[in-house]
This record gives C-alpha cells, sequence and structure tokens, in this order.
C-alpha cells in the first residue's frame, strides 16, 4: 500500500472506478481508490441497471447521450474484453395524464436537440412495443430505442480494471477512518491500513457521501433513503424495453440475463442507513407489476433486496471541488441515476481533479443551492 | 471424466473451470464471485455452489471455509411465484 497519492478516492462504485479510469488514462499518476468492502458493493451494485437518455433538460440529456456514447463502444474505450451486457432496446415512458403527456413532449423536443432519437407514442404504439401491456388509464408513453440496460457489477470490474492496468492502486476491505485538513487543505486520509499523504481526496461514497463530508468539516446537502427492488428467475426473452411510469411509480425490465429486475420510490421512507427488505415491498411490488404486466404473475420471484439513493435537494448530482477545502472533489447526490451518467461523471471529475475546463457545459456545482439555481428535472423516479 | 466441465451453479450454469480461472485471477470471495458470475443470484441463493466455491477458494488461498462462507442469503428464502403472492394478499383482505 503505497503511504503517498497524488489523489485518494474514496468509494469503489461505478462513479469512483470511473473517476480512477479516466484520471489515470490522463496520464495522473500515483492514485489509490479505497472501497469498505468489495467493488460495486453499494448502490451500484443494487441498482435497476438500466441506461436511459429521455430526460427533461438539456443537460441531464447531455451527460447522458454521451455516457450512452461510452456504453456503445465500451471495449474499445476502455480496451477491455469484458462484455458489460449491453441491451438496447429501449425505455418506453407511461403517462397517465394529459400533463404528463405534454411533459414528455417538451421532454423529447430537448432530447431531440441532442440527436436522442427517443419518440411520443400512443397506448396502441405502446402495446406494439410491449403487447401483454396493460394500457387501461394510460393517456400515451414516450420511447427511446437506443436506452436500455448494462450490467452494474461487470461496468465497475472494467472500469477498475483498466484503472488498475494504468497503475491506480485499488485497495478493497480497505476503510477510510478520517481526514486530514490543515489551512482548510486536504493533507491526508486515514485508512484503518495505514496513513496516505495527499492532497486531493474524491469523495465517491454514494449513500455515505455526507459521512466522508463529516470528516474534513463539511455538511454536505444530500442524505440516503433506501430502494427496494427484486428479480425474478430467468425467462426467455418476452420484453424489449425498460417500462417506466413516474406517476405510477414503477419501473421493470428484462435482463439480457432473462431475469425481470423491478422496483418503485418508496413513499414515507425515513432518512437512514437501512437496506432491509421487506414483505410490505414484495406485496405492493406484486400488486403493481402485476396489473400492468399480467403474465408476470407466472414468474418466480428469486430475491429482493434494496439500496441507498443519496439524495440532493434538487435530485440531481453534485459534481464539483468544495469551495471551503481545497482539493476535496465530490461526486454525489445521484438520487437514483448514478450508474448510467457515470462515463460522463468520471470524466467531469478528471477535469476538475486536473485543474482542466469542464468537457461539457454543465453546472453541477454545490453553488448552485446558494445561487438557487437548482436544476428543474422533471423526470426522476 | 472432464473436471473442468463439472458444473457448480446449477442455477446459472457456471462450470468449474470459470470459478477456477477466476480465482487464479484474484478473485478469492464469494461476493465478488457471486457479483462476476452471477453463482449465487439463482433460485438456489449460493446454497448449492456456495460451499463447492469456498472450497475451491480455500485449497487456493488456505483461508479457512469459515472465513470465506459470508455471503448473504436474500429473501425469499425459496422461490415465489407472483401469483402466490397476490393470492395472500387476497387471503388476508
Amino acid at each position: 500500500m503505497r503511504n503517498k497519492a497524488s489523489v485518494v478516492i474514496v468509494g469503489g462504485g461505478i462513479t469512483g472506478s470511473a473517476t480512477a479510469f479516466s484520471l489515470a488514462k490522463r496520464g495522473v499518476k500515483d492514485i489509490v481508490l479505497i472501497e469498505r468492502n468489495e467493488l460495486a458493493s453499494g448502490a451500484t451494485g443494487r441498482c435497476g441497471a438500466g441506461i436511459r437518455q429521455q430526460w427533461g433538460t438539456y443537460q441531464n440529456c447531455l451527460l447522458a447521450r454521451e455516457s450512452m456514447k461510452v456504453f456503445e463502444n465500451f471495449q474499445e474505450v476502455l480496451e477491455t474484453d469484458i462484455d458489460i451486457e449491453l441491451k438496447q432496446k429501449g425505455y418506453l415512458l407511461l403517462a397517465y395524464s394529459e400533463k404528463e403527456m405534454d411533459q414528455f413532449r417538451s421532454n423529447v423536443e430537448v432530447q431531440h436537440q441532442l440527436g436522442i432519437p427517443s419518440r411520443l407514442v400512443s397506448c396502441l404504439e405502446a402495446k406494439e412495443i410491449v403487447p401483454f401491456l396493460n394500457t387501461q388509464k394510460m393517456f400515451g408513453g414516450a420511447f427511446c430505442p437506443t436506452d436500455g440496460h448494462a450490467n452494474p457489477f461487470l461496468t465497475t470490474k472494467a472500469y477498475a480494471n483498466a484503472a488498475e492496468r494504468l497503475g491506480v492502486e485499488i485497495l478493497k476491505k480497505t476503510e477510510v477512518k478520517g481526514i486530514t485538513v490543515e489551512n482548510r487543505r486536504i493533507k491526508g486520509v486515514h485508512t484503518d491500513r495505514g496513513f496516505i499523504e495527499t492532497d486531493k481526496v474524491v469523495n465517491a461514497a454514494g449513500g455515505w457521501a455526507a459521512h466522508i463530508g463529516e470528516m474534513v468539516g463539511l455538511d454536505l446537502p444530500v442524505y440516503s433513503e433506501r430502494h427496494e427492488i427484486l428479480v425474478t428467475e430467468p425467462v426467455n426473452p418476452i420484453m424489449d424495453p425498460m417500462v417506466m411510469s413516474f406517476s405510477y411509480n414503477i419501473y421493470c425490465q428484462q435482463t439480457p440475463h432473462g431475469s425481470f429486475i423491478m422496483g418503485y420510490g418508496p413513499e414515507n421512507e425515513p432518512r437512514g442507513y437501512n437496506i432491509n427488505a421487506t414483505w410490505q415491498f414484495l406485496e405492493e411490488m406484486v400488486r403493481k407489476a402485476t396489473w400492468l404486466l399480467p403474465p408476470l404473475k407466472n414468474l418466480r420471484i428469486v430475491r429482493q433486496w434494496a439500496g441507498l439513493y443519496n439524495i440532493s435537494p434538487d435530485r440531481q448530482p453534485i459534481v464539483c471541488e468544495s469551495e471551503e477545502v481545497k482539493g476535496f472533489f465530490m461526486g454525489i447526490g445521484f438520487s437514483g441515476h448514478g450508474f448510467m451518467i457515470a462515463p460522463a461523471v468520471g470524466t467531469l471529475l478528471a477535469d476538475l481533479v486536473t485543474g482542466s475546463p469542464l468537457t461539457w457545459d454543465v453546472v453541477l456545482d454545490l453553488g448552485r443551492y446558494d445561487r438557487h439555481e437548482i436544476i428543474a428535472e422533471p423526470s426522476v423516479v | 471424466m472432464n473436471d473442468d466441465k463439472i458444473i457448480v451453479c446449477r442455477c446459472e450454469d457456471i462450470d468449474i473451470q470459470t470459478i477456477r480461472n477466476l480465482i487464479d485471477q484474484g478473485v478469492t470471495s464469494l461476493d465478488e464471485m457471486k457479483r462476476i458470475t452471477r453463482c449465487g443470484m439463482g433460485p438456489c441463493q449460493g446454497k448449492t455452489c456456495g460451499p463447492i466455491i469456498a472450497r475451491e477458494i480455500a485449497m487456493k488461498t488456505g483461508q479457512s471455509m469459515e472465513e470465506i462462507l459470508s455471503t448473504h442469503s436474500r429473501p425469499p428464502f425459496g422461490g415465489v411465484l407472483f401469483q402466490e403472492v397476490l393470492e395472500g394478499i387476497d387471503n388476508e383482505e
């Protein structure tokens, strides 16, 4: 283990791994990535594995589209032979009111500015895409054929392997215990395996991002919230796209492996770090899913679990360097969509850490809350 | 009989050669093995493959079986049909 590093990345999920790769790719040496457990053992490995470009703000569409370009050319970009199980069979978003349709209509206009091939669909067209979809009460929907799925474990592993190949040291089963700050500058990171001297830290700790912030004396405006999820046995492919509704509150997709993976956003979930699975979720999920997609009745559920959303005030990521503590960078508050935009976020964090201009013109800094420039993204679960 | 073709994980169709190759690449915990190969994510939840893979890891690393066999079982304990859950809800109501 190195006792000196140019950058210490805290968190071995998709954000930390992608950042490590992007930095190493630019020639930064002596990077250390610290992961308390195993790679992708937090939010990344617990997520719904969806990747979509159908967002409502220009900036989110941009980050999603740029990330999709990486997913589409993954083996080439990372020089890896790992297959990330990319499936581009679309996201079908369902609308349950005229107002929601209007929202989709304006979203699609934004998406088209960036060449994202989304379109509005009628109930009839939705049924052509998913023949067994229950379209009762539906007003229509939106569909983007290039959205889809990637395997979060394998994507993270590929990033981590590529980073290691470029010289990054990855410390698994290693916990960050404290961060030394002097004169508002980072001096080093204490771990349960010793001290690492460094003047740059990247907080990519997902559900524990606020905890890492406390270590440098910052009260970061993010909190964690349990979201539950379940998966079925694998069956032959019968459903192409991710089916999702913000108002009915569900997402459900069939992975290339054949299993169906699904969840919904909880109501009145207390803030905290609880990731236990509940029978209440199981019942509600079954009710929701079988009403919308009746053939699921005959499928067998094999596992349910939960993970943490790290939620920011506008449910949009915070990617920046701290104004208060020089050398403290963060990629936090992804609010449930960290995996799908991680390739772009890795690039942005590498821009910040190396002091380069941002690759894309986006505003994701912490200061936006003081400036009252919250990001009004209408399309989050 | 060719040893390498032995199926270790019946849920996900993983053979022992795949497991041994990954152990050689440094994958020496059940959690990592599960994330990469899906063994333990099927209906049996690792009840079949878990001890076999743990033994392979133990032989390679010298760790004890107890140290290795720590992966979580997730609910439900056995597979359950959506239909069965629905019927359960209906009966309650």
